[in-house]
């Protein structure tokens, strides 16, 4: 009778684990890679890189994928992973800002430049937002009271110091000419919590991707005032920063990384793939599902990319006394 | 009767063959996560995410519904049996609803948590639809300085529960919050008590701590008694709840519906702090106080209602505005954007169906948790007769799987075996391990609001003074501090007159 009981306890337990490591397709053909995930299931690189990977697998551009997620200190334990792993053959990092700021705040021997660059694959602007009852109406206002008081105007957003609602406030204040020491950044656990605090008016503006606050922005339950990229983004009523005359572009961005020391071919094997994978409709219906804006590079470009974004963090750390 | 007719509607389209049979699907996949420890209810549905896909909005929601209240129902099933809770929010159960169990009333306790929860889970929904919007709209005035006060007034009802010497469980108690402080401070980017190791950077996990403290804690003591002492034999109870179990359970089980509701439907409230402030004042109400402590069912029936009923709550401001308040919450937001539905006030309009469906399928859940979790108890409870060393190497083995699930890394298991071995110390020194862990839970967040509030209120403290939920929640404090004076005092007035 107990141990019946045991195996069916066991059984129930195994259920859930069995879907743990989730990998999809069928188990024939030797080269299998691997798609390393730097957070939780559910979180930013997670839903990028699955959906990369499901594209690559449902279009059979590859066999079957191993996705796995090593979760700490917002990516740097990946990134710890990925050098380790130096001259795999096989492995993947999805990846993005996020990182590059960890990297620095946690203060790893591990550098972003060292690792191979193979794509990047989407990027995000930012957005500069007040609640609905704000008394600012232009990006203009909110400069001048900001100008005139740094610290007295509270800014909040869903990253920890070193990630891309950290970073944009601090880059926006120096393009204006506040010094970033003077900023009063709060961070928020999360865009949920940011987003109770602006419609709780809790704070004078807030720095966050706009996707979590489509709904929000269309009830006119929070105002944009400005928002970070180049282009404006459709259904969002706000200037770029550049048409308000701010001289500042600020993305954040998702791309793949692979490991530092792998061959040549297989950089261009790597390299291959993810270009046919975002020739397919499949990836654009991705894109268009999830709201991601396109933004593919490969290879040395991306490489140099990767170099002048990791400049600009340190940069603002820098100021910031975090590294 | 809009309300009514939609509700209806729902009955009709999560009553379909297939959206029940997701339901059960659900219901059993959470009941299972909610066991183990570490997999909770939020990385399940993450994980199952692709399936959204090829799946019916419907019959998915009904199914991630089935998993979020199957997870609340399972975790208090591993708390009561072998003292190893699954989630965060069953911690407290595990204090009295183990002790029932090593006094032979395993059934009761599992009884009492499931139709608790049944209970709490049925008037939540209830009141979800009542209320959705209007209690929306007041959660998100609150701000850091109410949530704080709050939080403040947790720790201090927490005092009562120090144990008998108050000198070792401030001990524990600041053990507890000095644990909690590992990690990255969110605010300035420092690492703090990390070591240099990145690993311990996002702070300890606080299964991991639960489990190490509660259940490693207590094999290692076991282990090391194990040749000493006789075998202590545990009764076999009666299989049911009897009259006197109900008498002592229904009013607990309202209390902590009541507590859990709202904060489940506040942003930063969760289902840890009512369950808390749940067991304190089951304790403090209780006819038998003396029997906290040694498995008093009101310790079980009250925190099991309250959680249950905070996941209808965080379902309150995820349909009405759009706005998370958990992991689960979140991860279902982000399956709900992935069909191209955005929620938010318009959503009861736009997509009425579906939201009325799932609410049915809610209360549908709760129905099938009972009737799953029911007839099991007293099957569960017959586990404990397992001999010892053989119950206990599962309980080992358990933990580790658990502690191991939650992030897959080794390092966990290296944390649960050092906490494991402060578990075990703290029990040869007569230390309280439940300040302990409630100092780790509350800890990091009282910090958080506390700066929070006093950055965005540039410094001053009188800021934590300018809501007036924060007032009157000092004003309870003050209250709670005087009550044993003020008693005494009044008390003593006619014998001196």
């Amino acid at each position: 009778m107990t141990r019946r009981q045991l195996l069916a306890m066991l059984a129930l337990v195994s259920a859930p684990l069995a879907g743990c490591g989730v990998t999809r397709g069928d188990d024939s053909g030797p080269p299998r890679l691997r798609m390393m995930i730097p957070n939780r299931p559910g979180g930013g690189y997670d839903l990028t890189g699955r959906a990369a990977v499901a594209t690559m697998e449902d279009t059979e551009l590859t066999k079957r994928f191993e996705v796995f997620n090593v979760t700490g200190a917002s990516g740097t334990v990946a990134m710890a992973r990925l050098m380790n792993e130096k001259g795999a053959e096989d492995l993947l990092m999805t990846m993005g800002l996020g990182v590059v700021g960890a990297l620095y705040t946690n203060k790893t021997k591990y550098k972003l430049t060292d690792a191979t660059p193979i794509a990047r694959l989407i990027e995000e602007s930012e957005g500069v937002a007040v609640p609905a009852d704000s008394p600012y109406t232009s990006i203009d206002d909110l400069i001048a009271d900001w100008k005139k008081d740094p610290g007295g105007l509270t800014v909040g957003g869903g990253s920890s110091p070193g990630g891309p609602d950290h970073l944009f406030p601090m880059e926006l204040a120096r393009a204006v000419g506040i010094k970033a020491t003077e900023v009063n950044y709060t961070p928020y656990d999360g865009g949920g919590d940011l987003l109770a605090a602006l419609l709780g008016s809790k704070l004078d503006m807030a720095t966050s991707g706009l996707g979590e606050f489509t709904e929000q922005i269309k009830e006119g339950k929070i105002k944009v005032l400005a928002v970070s990229g180049e282009k404006k983004i459709t259904g969002v009523d706000a200037p770029t920063l550049q048409e308000a005359g701010i001289d500042l572009v600020f993305i954040n961005w998702r791309g793949v990384l692979a490991p530092p020391g792998v061959s040549a071919e297989t950089a261009t094997t790597f390299i291959t793939l993810l270009t046919e994978m975002h020739a397919t409709p499949e990836w654009k219906e991705v894109l268009r599902q999830k709201d991601w804006t396109d933004a593919f590079m490969t290879g040395e470009e991306f490489g140099s990319f990767l170099k002048d974004q990791d400049n600009r963090v340190a940069t603002t750390l820098k100021e910031l006394g975090l590294v | 009767m809009d309300a009514l007719n939609g509700l209806m509607d729902g009955f009709a389209t999560a009553l379909t063959p297939m959206n029940l049979l997701y339901a059960c699907i659900g219901v059993i996949l959470g009941t299972a996560v909610g066991v183990l420890p570490g997999i909770g209810p939020a990385m399940t549905v993450a994980l199952l995410l692709p399936i959204t896909y090829n799946v019916e909005p419907a019959s998915a929601f009904i199914m991630f519904a089935g998993i979020y209240y199957g997870g609340m129902y399972g975790g208090s099933t591993t708390s009561i049996l072998l003292n190893t809770p699954g989630e965060s929010s069953s911690v407290i159960t595990a204090l009295e609803g183990n002790k029932m169990a090593k006094a032979g009333r395993a059934a009761q306790a599992l009884a009492t948590a499931a139709i608790g929860s049944f209970v709490a889970g049925s008037i939540g929904t209830a009141l979800l639809v009542a209320f959705a919007p209007s209690i929306a709209n007041l959660a998100v005035k609150l701000g850091a300085p109410s949530y704080f006060a709050i939080m403040l007034l947790a720790l201090v009802a927490v005092t009562a529960v120090l144990g008998a010497s108050k000198l070792r469980g401030f001990i524990a108690l600041f053990l507890g919050l000095a644990i909690g402080l590992v990690g990255i401070d969110g605010l300035t980017g420092q690492n703090r008590l990390t070591l240099g190791i990145p690993l311990l950077s996002d702070g300890i996990d606080i299964v991991v701590i639960a489990v190490a403290i509660f259940a490693i804690g207590e094999a290692l003591w076991v282990a090391a008694h194990l040749r000493r002492r006789p075998v202590e034999v545990i009764p076999v109870g009666r299989p049911w709840m009897g009259k006197e179990d109900w008498k002592r359970s229904w009013m607990p089980w309202l209390r902590g519906t009541a507590y859990g509701f709202p904060f489940g439907a506040l942003p930063a409230g969760g289902a840890e702090l009512p369950t808390f402030l749940s067991y304190v004042t089951e304790r403090k109400l209780a006819k038998k106080p003396e029997e906290f402590g040694h498995g008093a069912i009101e310790g079980v029936a009250g925190p099991e209602a309250a959680n249950n009923a905070s996941a209808a709550g965080t379902l309150v401001p995820m349909l009405s505005l759009g706005l998370p308040t958990n992991a689960t919450a979140a991860v279902m937001l982000a399956a709900m954007t992935g069909y191209g539905i955005q929620p938010g006030p318009a959503l009861f309009e736009e997509h009425g169906d579906l939201v009325w469906a799932l609410i049915a399928s809610l209360f549908i859940g709760n129905l099938l948790l009972l009737v799953l979790n029911l007839p099991l108890a007293p099957l569960w409870a017959k586990l404990l007769r397992t001999p010892r060393p053989y119950l206990y190497a599962g309980i080992l083995f358990f933990a580790s799987l658990g502690a191991y699930a939650v992030n897959l890394q080794w390092f966990d298991l290296a944390l649960l075996l050092f906490f494991g071995l402060l578990g075990l110390l703290m029990r040869r020194f007569g230390l309280p391990t439940l300040p302990l862990i409630i100092g780790v839970i509350l800890g990091p967040r009282l910090e958080i609001q506390l700066r929070q509030a006093l950055q965005l209120g540039e410094g001053q403290w009188s800021t934590l003074f300018s809501e007036p939920v924060a007032v009157i929640v000092y004003v309870v404090i003050v209250l709670l501090f005087a009550a044993p004076y003020l008693t005494r005092l009044v008390r003593r007035t006619p014998q001196e007159a």
